[in-house]
């Protein structure tokens, strides 16, 4: 077996410090390593994007990172959007918008969310639909989801 | 689904990287984006023994033109390449190309360079290459060689670097007056495989007849094709000619050999090929007449 590697990754602002076997995917080291479950694995072939998480403020794949390479970087995964037991405005409009129906893809369509709209504060629907092209929802409840995102593209809460 | 064991190194400069390389032979592989690498590592596809993660070598991350040349860093990440004004402005081919080639987050990793080096025909950038005449940057343990495009795709999955040597730059000759590009590609859904692919550079006389042209293909064959009976059956031309533009294009369908799979026949793909090389002759040439 390979050695391990140290690696030190600042996670939804805390640091976090561990050793891992290279092979490590990112996803795992967050949900079993890190104990964070709300980044879902869904097709673990680099489809689905259930996995998404911001790394160095760039939306990216957790399932297609591995773990070593975020060393002495920055994640933000879903747990780190509620702040202060108040929910993030993209979660209140996914909440109010029902943009969710089973919610397995929903960690991931908020992740993608949230770095379109740091981005481009006032998308359009064809900014939020080409924004979240890689996020696939088995519900297909995409109407809903882009509803949800123009939503909370407009709240003043950011 | 995990990886196969590995061992792993992240070198700093490009010289230690090449020394891993040189001295693991053929069980190193050189890991960029890894948006490719990475799920054919989980489908057990491939089993390096070590991955060389360039990811952390300064100075693999530029785009500029400079002297005769529009100069990438193999490092440039594909949303780096999509957001560039110079490229949107002055090289519309690659820009189309960089719009299309996985998704949003696939391109926030996927760099230009691996995009090139990982010889799938499938892959996008590698027509573009090839219809723009680039060529290629190659550092190895005796110092830097370059690679025209029309030399570098081997086989699928084989490209013409050695073992120890890594893709540095992508370079495009600078754009000359009237000319013009255009990559449009049919894909069945986001994200997915192309199920073909056409890219077509072109360059116009002060006339408006054709004076050069540069296509490939993706997805229709073993590696990217460079179509070149189709571009010299245009040279010459006036563009706005239908029937040199439906000989073009039944040229480039003769030089595709797609393969029958779930993205179709063999014989729809051609059709494909004929119809996307006909498109983008005409966006290439509309581009070329506006920048005149």
């Amino acid at each position: 077996m390979a050695s391990r590697v140290p690696i030190s990754v600042k996670v939804n602002g805390v640091r976090r410090d561990a050793e891992v076997e290279p092979r490590l995917l990112l996803v795992h080291f967050i949900r079993e390593d890190l104990g964070l479950t709300g980044t879902h694995v869904g097709c673990d072939t680099s489809n689905c994007s259930a996995c998404a998480v911001l790394l160095d403020g760039k939306v990216v794949k957790s399932c297609t990172v591995l773990a070593v390479q975020a060393d002495g970087k920055e994640v933000i995964t879903v747990e780190g959007l509620a702040k202060g037991g108040r929910l993030h405005p993209i979660q209140e409009a996914f909440l109010a918008k029902h943009g969710l129906q089973c919610g397995f893809c929903t960690p991931g369509m908020l992740m993608s969310a949230y770095a379109l709209i740091r981005a481009n504060r006032h998308p359009t629907e064809e900014d939020i639909r080409k924004g979240i092209s890689g996020n696939v929802c088995r519900c297909t409840g995409y109407a809903k989801i882009v509803e949800s995102v123009e939503q909370a593209s407009r709240s003043k809460n950011w | 689904m995990l990886p196969p064991a590995f061992e792993y190194a992240a070198p700093r400069t490009l010289p230690e990287a090449i020394e891993l390389l040189k001295s693991r032979g053929d069980g190193a592989k050189v890991i960029a984006g890894g948006q490719s690498l990475i799920p054919l590592l989980k489908l057990r596809l491939a089993s390096p023994a070590l991955l060389v993660d360039i990811n952390r070598i300064a100075g693999l991350n530029y785009i500029e033109e400079s002297g005769d040349s529009l100069r990438i860093g193999a490092l440039a990440r594909m949303a780096e390449v999509e957001a560039s004004s110079i490229i949107r402005k002055k090289y519309p081919i690659i820009h189309d190309a960089s719009e299309v080639i996985g998704d949003p987050l696939v391109r926030n990793l996927g760099t230009l360079g691996g995009n090139v080096s990982h010889g799938d025909p499938s892959n996008d950038m590698p027509a573009v290459m090839l219809a723009l005449g680039a060529e290629l940057v190659a550092a190895g343990p005796g110092g830097s060689r370059t690679i025209k495009a029309s030399e570098f795709f081997i086989d699928t999955f084989s490209v013409a670097l050695n073992h120890d040597e890594i893709l540095t730059e992508i370079r495009v000759p600078k754009r000359s007056p009237r000319s013009g590009g255009c990559y449009l590609k049919l894909e069945q859904k986001v994200a997915d495989f192309a199920v073909a692919g056409a890219a077509v550079q072109v360059r116009l006389g002060s006339g408006g007849d054709c004076e050069e042209a540069g296509i490939g293909l993706t997805a229709v064959g073993p590696t990217a094709i460079k179509a070149r009976r189709a571009e010299a059956s245009i040279v010459g031309k006036d563009p706005s000619d239908r029937s040199a533009l439906k000989e073009l294009a039944d040229i480039a369908a003769e030089e595709s050999d797609p393969s029958t799979d779930i993205r179709g026949t063999s014989a729809y793909k051609r059709d494909v090929v004929k119809l996307l090389v006909g498109r983008a002759f005409d966006s290439a040439c509309e581009r070329a007449r506006g920048d005149s």
